[in-house]
C-alpha cells in the first residue's frame, strides 16, 4: 500500500500509475463502446429505425366505400345502400385495468342485447384479423343508443357509433335469389386472389351477383392517413394525406321486374315448391328467373337468429336458399321429346315424314311401355306426335337409337345435362344418363341393373335417370328455336359508374353453333305449336285463347317417391320465338295443370308490356 | 512541492493588487475542463428549448427557465468551491458525512412521494434531492476517512470499515427505492478505494461477492418468494436484455429511445423527431434526453455531446495525476468515475446496451439536484486543480 497518512501527495508510485491507467483505459473502452454503438444505431441501421418511427406515428383510418347498387333492365332499383349505425369499439380506448374492461364490456353488451361472452368472443376473432383497429360488436344500432353514449362517454371509453353502409332492398323478396347477398370477409375469402384489396372486416358479396359481380359493386375504400402520438390520439394538424373512397360501379341486370314479379307471383299462387325461367332465345339474357319458396334478402344484413338459419337451412323440404331454377335437378317427362326427335331426325333414325303406328304400346326386353294415358292414337307423323305428346312413338324413337349414344350426344349438343355458364355462383350441370354411366355405377354396386335398351326408351320421353333444371331447359329449348346457337344465359346487363356511363357491356358469347336442319326445326315447333294452340293438343286448355301464337310442352314426370313433377316449356311467339319460358312444380301434377298457366301468366305480362311498348313509343323492348 | 505549504502560510507583502479576473482565479482554473461543462450545460439548455416547447399548457418555456436557474445558480456554487480550499472537507468529514446520512434520512419523513418513491423535499422553488448532492458529499467524507484512517487496524478492518461507510448511504438511497443513485454511491465507494490503493485481492473478494449478491437477488430469492427488488426494477434491470419481449412495458421504453436515436441517421430530425416530440420516448427531459439529442440533431450532435463527456472525463482523469495531495486524489478519483459511470450508463440505456435504472445524464438531464450536484463537483476539482497550479507556481493570488 502505498498510502502514507500525512497526506503527502505521492511520487507517482508505480502502483497508483497502474490504477490511474486502469480507469483511464476503462475510460477509453467505455467510450468506444458508445460512441461503436451510436454508429451502429444511426448510421448502419438509420434507415430501419426511421421506417420504424415513421411507422409508429402514423395510423390509417379505413373509410369504407359504398357497394353499388344493382337495378333491374329499366333502371328500378333492386338493392340499394341505406346508412346504419354500427357500435364498434376500439380496443386501444378500453381501460386498461382487466377488471374495468370487462365491466365495460358486459354494460356494453347490455345495450345491445349481447352475453359478456359473445362480445368477448366477437372482439377476440376480430382482432386475430385485424390487431388493434376498432371491432364492429353490432351494427343497426338505434339513434337513441347514440344520444345515450354521448350523454355517459366517460363511462364507456372506446366505444363509438359508426355510419356504415348495409343493403337495402326496395322490392323486398323480388329476385332475391339472383341478388344474393353480402357479408363480412372470413379467414379464408381473405386468401383467395379475387379478394385482393379487400380487408378484413369489409363486406363482400357472399351469393347470387353480389358475388359475381363483387369486384365492380365493392368500390374502393378511402384512407385517411394521420399522425398519433404514443396514446393513439391525432396531433393537431396531423392529417397527413386523405384517399376518398371510390363508390362502387353499379350493375344493370337483364331482369324485368314486372316479369319477375309476376314469374314469381304464379310461384306463389300454385304455392308449390318450383322455379321459372324467362329468357330471350337469341342473346340468352334472363328476363326473370325465380325459386319457390323465397326468403327475404334483408335478413343478412343483421346476425341470422337461430330460427332465421334452421328455416332457411335446415328445412330440406321447403329449402328456400336453393334456387331451384338453377340448381333444382328433376327429370323432365315429355318437355324433352323435342331432344329426342332432333337426334332420331340427324341420326337418319326418323325420316321427316315417317309415320309410326301408335298401338298403345311398345315392347322391348319382356316389359311393355305404354303411353301415359293409356290409349292409342294410330299413325302419326312427327308434328302430331308432339301435338298429343304420344309416348309409343318416342319409345320407338328411343328404341331405334339404342346400342348407340345419340340421344345423349345430341342433348349436349342442345345444351342440356351441362352447366350453362350462367352469371350466377353453384349452379349445377344436371345428368343425361348413358349406358358407360349406368355400366359403371352397377360395377361399383350402386345400382341393380346395367345400362339396357329399355333405358334408351325411357330416356326418349324424359324418364328415368334424367336430372335437368329449368335453366337448361330454356337453353335447349332456344338452341333449336334460334337455328343452332348455344347461348350463354347471363342476368347481368351492363356495368354503369355512378354518373350513369356505362363501364362494361355484359353479353358472354355463345357457347357454341350447332348445325340445325331448318327443316326439322320447322317440322319440331309445328308440333310444338300445334300441342299449345290447335285442338287437342296436350296444353290448348291453357293456350288455345291466347292471342300470340306460341309453341310450348307440357311434361309430367314420374319421380318417386313424390307425386308427379309438373313441366312447361314455351317458346314464343311461333314461328319466329323471341322468348323461351320454362316452368317446373315439385309435385304439381300434369304439365298442363300447374306449370303451364304458370307459364301463361308469364307470357301474358311479357307481351302485355311488348304492346305498350310498340303502342307508345314504336320501340322494340324484348 | 513541499515549499507550497510554507509559502502559503508567508503572504509576499509586495505584490501587486490582482485584477478581477486573478482574484476569481481564472487564470488558474482548468479552461478546458469549464469549457465542456459550460458547453454541456449550454448545450442542455438549448435541446430543452426545442424539444419541450409547451410541454407545460400555459408556460411553453417551463423547463428551459428552470434549467437555466439551476444552471447559472450551478456556475455560481462552481465558482465559489472553486475558490475554497477542498482540503476543508477532509477536516470536516465527519460533519458532512453526517449531514449526507441525515439529509437521505430525513427524505423518509419530510419528502413527496412520485411515481412510487420518495427521494427529494418539495421546496418553494425546486425538489431538492439529498441524495443527487449526497454522491459529492460522500467522495469528501469518504476520502478524508481513508487517508484518516490509514494507519489505524489491519487493512482488511480498513476495506470493511470503508465498505461500511460507504454502502450505508447507499442502502438508504435504496429503500427510498432509488436503485440508480445507490449504485452511484456504490461505484464511488469502489472507485475511492481503488484510487486509495486498497489491495487488489479484497477486490476480487468484493467482486465475487457482489457475483453471488446479484445472482440472489436476481435468481435464487424471486424463487424463494421473498424478492429483494420491486418488479418494476427488476423488470427493468433485466429488460434490456430482451428488448422486445414486452413492448409495453419497460422494454417498450428502451425500444422507443433506440427507434429515436437510430432515426436521427447522420444528420438528425430536427423538428420531424416525432418518437421524442410525440411522447413515444418516455421521460424525455429527464433520463431519456439523449434519446432526444440523437433524434433530433443525429449522430453528429450525439457524436459531439459525447466528446465533451469524453473531454470531461479526460481533464477529471488529469487532475486525479495533478492533485497536490492525497486527498485531492482520491476525490477526483470518485468524481470522475461518479461522471464516467453516470455518462456510460445512462447514454448506454438509450442505446439500449445498458439497463433502465433511472440515472440522470449529469448536466444534460433536467433537474436542478442532480445539475447543482454535478456543478459543485466540478468546482471540488477546479479547486484540485488551481490549489495544484498554485502550488506549483509559488506564488498566490490573494
Amino acid at each position: 500500500m502505498y498510502l502514507r497518512s500525512d497526506d503527502r501527495r505521492p511520487q507517482m508510485s508505480s502502483g497508483f500509475a497502474l490504477r490511474v491507467t486502469l480507469i483511464g483505459g476503462l475510460g477509453v473502452v467505455l467510450f468506444a463502446v458508445l460512441f461503436f454503438r451510436l454508429w451502429y444505431l444511426q448510421v448502419l441501421s438509420g434507415d430501419k429505425y426511421l421506417a420504424e418511427a415513421n411507422n409508429n406515428r402514423t395510423r390509417e383510418i379505413r373509410v369504407s366505400a359504398p357497394r353499388g347498387e344493382v337495378l333491374d333492365r329499366n333502371g328500378k332499383v333492386l338493392v340499394g345502400n341505406r346508412t346504419s349505425l354500427a357500435l364498434q369499439v376500439n380496443p386501444q380506448k378500453l381501460p386498461a385495468k382487466q377488471g374495468e374492461r370487462r365491466a365495460e364490456l358486459a354494460r356494453l353488451g347490455k345495450l345491445v342485447n349481447m352475453s359478456l361472452r359473445r362480445v368477448r368472443r366477437t372482439m377476440h376473432e376480430e382482432l386475430k384479423l385485424a390487431p388493434s383497429s376498432p371491432v364492429t360488436l353490432r351494427k343497426d344500432v338505434p339513434s337513441t343508443l347514440v344520444y345515450y353514449l354521448q350523454e355517459n362517454e366517460a363511462s364507456f371509453p372506446g366505444a363509438e357509433v359508426q355510419q356504415v353502409f348495409v343493403r337495402r332492398y326496395p322490392q323486398g323478396t323480388l329476385a332475391a335469389h339472383i341478388l344474393g347477398n353480402v357479408g363480412e370477409i372470413n379467414a379464408d375469402q381473405l386468401k383467395e386472389p379475387r379478394n385482393r384489396g379487400v380487408q378484413s372486416g369489409d363486406q363482400i358479396g357472399q351469393d347470387g351477383v353480389e358475388y359475381e359481380y363483387d369486384r365492380y359493386l365493392r368500390g374502393r375504400a378511402g384512407a385517411t392517413r394521420i399522425q398519433v402520438d404514443s396514446m393513439g390520439r391525432p396531433t393537431p394538424n396531423g392529417q397527413l394525406s386523405v384517399k376518398e373512397p371510390v363508390p362502387g360501379d353499379n350493375l344493370r341486370l337483364t331482369i324485368d321486374s314486372s316479369l319477375q314479379a309476376a314469374g314469381e307471383g304464379a310461384l306463389a299462387a300454385r304455392g308449390l315448391p318450383g322455379a321459372f325461367v324467362a329468357m330471350n332465345v337469341h342473346t340468352g339474357a334472363v328476363l326473370g328467373l325465380g325459386s319457390y319458396p323465397t326468403f327475404d334478402p334483408s335478413i343478412f344484413t343483421k346476425p341470422l337468429t337461430q330460427s332465421q338459419v334452421n328455416a332457411l337451412y335446415r328445412d330440406p323440404v321447403a329449402a328456400p336458399i336453393t334456387d331451384r331454377a338453377t340448381q333444382g335437378l328433376y327429370p323432365t317427362g315429355s318437355t324433352f321429346k323435342p331432344f329426342t326427335a332432333m337426334a332420331a331426325l340427324n341420326g337418319g333414325f326418323l325420316g321427316l315424314d315417317e309415320p309410326i303406328t301408335d298401338n298403345g304400346g311398345l315392347t322391348v326386353g319382356g316389359i311393355t311401355f305404354q303411353n301415359a294415358g293409356g290409349g292409342a292414337y294410330g299413325t302419326l307423323t312427327l308434328p302430331s306426335a308432339l301435338q298429343v305428346s304420344d309416348d309409343v312413338f318416342f319409345y320407338t324413337l328411343g328404341y331405334r337409337m339404342s346400342g348407340t349414344t345419340q340421344q345423349q350426344r345430341w342433348a349436349h349438343k342442345l345444351g342440356v345435362g351441362e352447366a350453362t355458364g350462367i352469371d350466377l355462383p353453384s349452379e349445377s350441370s344436371g345428368l343425361i344418363p348413358t349406358p358407360k354411366w349406368r355400366d359403371r355405377l352397377y360395377k361399383k354396386g350402386l345400382t341393380d341393373r346395367p345400362w339396357s335398351a329399355g333405358d334408351n326408351v325411357n330416356l326418349a320421353v324424359g324418364q328415368g335417370d334424367v336430372q335437368l333444371d329449368p335453366l337448361q331447359m330454356a337453353v335447349g329449348y332456344s338452341t333449336i328455336a334460334n337455328g343452332g346457337t348455344v347461348v350463354t344465359p347471363h342476368v347481368g346487363k351492363e356495368v354503369d359508374d355512378t354518373a350513369g356511363r356505362v363501364v362494361q357491356e355484359i353479353s358472354p358469347a355463345p357457347k357454341r353453333h350447332v348445325k340445325v336442319n331448318p327443316a326439322f326445326r320447322s317440322a319440331i315447333l309445328e308440333g310444338l305449336h300445334a300441342a299449345a294452340q290447335s285442338p287437342g293438343g296436350t296444353s290448348y286448355s291453357v293456350f288455345g285463347g291466347f292471342p300470340v301464337p306460341v309453341a310450348g310442352k307440357t311434361g309430367t314426370a314420374e319421380r318417386p317417391p313424390y307425386a308427379d313433377q309438373s313441366w312447361y316449356v314455351v317458346l314464343a311467339p311461333y314461328p319466329n320465338p323471341r322468348i323461351v319460358v320454362a316452368v317446373t312444380f315439385e309435385q304439381g301434377g300434369f304439365g298442363v295443370d300447374s306449370a303451364a298457366p304458370a307459364a301463361l301468366t308469364i307470357l301474358s305480362e311479357y307481351f302485355k308490356k311488348q304492346a305498350t311498348a310498340v303502342g307508345s313509343a314504336g320501340g322494340r323492348v324484348e | 512541492m513541499q515549499t507550497a505549504r510554507a509559502m502559503r502560510s508567508r503572504p509576499q507583502p509586495f505584490t501587486t493588487r490582482p485584477g478581477i479576473a486573478e482574484r476569481i482565479g481564472l487564470p488558474y482554473m482548468d479552461g478546458l475542463l469549464a469549457l465542456s461543462v459550460l458547453a454541456l450545460a449550454g448545450f442542455s439548455i438549448f435541446t430543452l428549448a426545442q424539444a419541450t416547447t409547451n410541454d407545460v399548457p400555459g408556460d411553453p418555456y417551463y423547463f428551459v427557465e428552470r434549467q437555466a436557474i439551476y444552471v447559472a445558480l450551478g456556475i455560481i456554487g462552481m465558482a465559489l468551491l472553486t475558490r475554497i480550499d477542498y482540503s476543508r472537507f477532509r477536516e470536516l468529514r465527519v460533519g458532512v458525512y453526517t449531514f449526507m446520512c441525515v439529509s437521505i434520512v430525513m427524505v423518509f419523513f419530510f419528502g413527496f412521494a412520485a411515481r412510487g418513491s420518495r427521494r427529494a423535499f418539495d421546496l418553494p422553488f425546486f425538489s431538492f434531492q439529498p441524495s443527487e448532492l449526497g454522491k459529492l458529499l460522500l467522495i469528501l467524507a469518504l476520502a478524508g476517512f481513508v487517508i484518516d484512517g490509514a494507519r489505524r487496524g489491519s487493512e482488511r478492518q480498513r476495506t470493511a470499515r470503508y465498505l461500511f461507510l460507504g454502502l450505508a448511504p447507499a442502502a438508504l438511497v435504496f429503500l427510498q427505492p432509488d436503485l440508480g443513485t445507490s449504485l452511484v454511491f456504490g461505484v464511488v465507494t469502489l472507485a475511492v478505494m481503488f484510487v486509495g490503493g486498497v489491495r487488489w485481492t479484497h477486490f476480487a473478494v468484493i467482486a465475487a461477492s457482489l457475483v453471488t449478491i446479484i445472482a440472489l437477488v436476481l435468481v435464487v430469492a424471486p424463487k424463494l418468494g421473498t424478492p429483494v427488488l420491486k418488479g418494476y426494477q427488476e423488470e427493468r434491470l433485466t429488460s434490456f436484455l430482451h428488448p422486445s419481449r414486452d413492448p409495453a412495458d419497460a422494454g417498450y421504453q428502451q425500444d422507443q429511445a433506440k427507434i429515436a436515436i437510430g432515426s436521427g441517421q447522420k444528420t438528425g430530425r430536427g423538428d420531424q423527431a416525432t418518437q421524442t416530440r410525440l411522447d413515444f420516448v418516455p421521460e424525455r427531459h429527464t433520463d431519456f434526453i439523449f434519446a432526444v439529442i440523437g433524434e433530433r440533431y443525429g449522430f453528429m450532435g450525439a457524436a459531439l455531446v459525447l466528446s465533451l463527456y469524453a473531454l470531461l472525463i479526460w481533464r477529471a482523469l488529469r487532475i486525479v495525476t495533478l492533485s497536490k495531495n492525497l486527498y485531492g486524489t482520491l476525490v477526483a478519483g470518485g468524481i470522475t468515475a461518479m461522471l464516467m459511470f453516470q455518462v456510460f450508463v445512462n447514454v448506454g440505456m438509450s442505446l439500449g446496451i445498458m439497463p433502465i435504472t433511472g440515472i440522470p445524464l449529469p448536466l444534460m438531464s433536467y433537474g436542478g439536484s442532480s445539475v447543482l450536484a454535478t456543478f459543485l463537483a466540478v468546482g471540488v476539482l477546479e479547486s484540485i486543480y488551481m490549489q495544484a497550479r498554485l502550488s506549483q507556481k509559488s506564488r498566490f493570488a490573494w
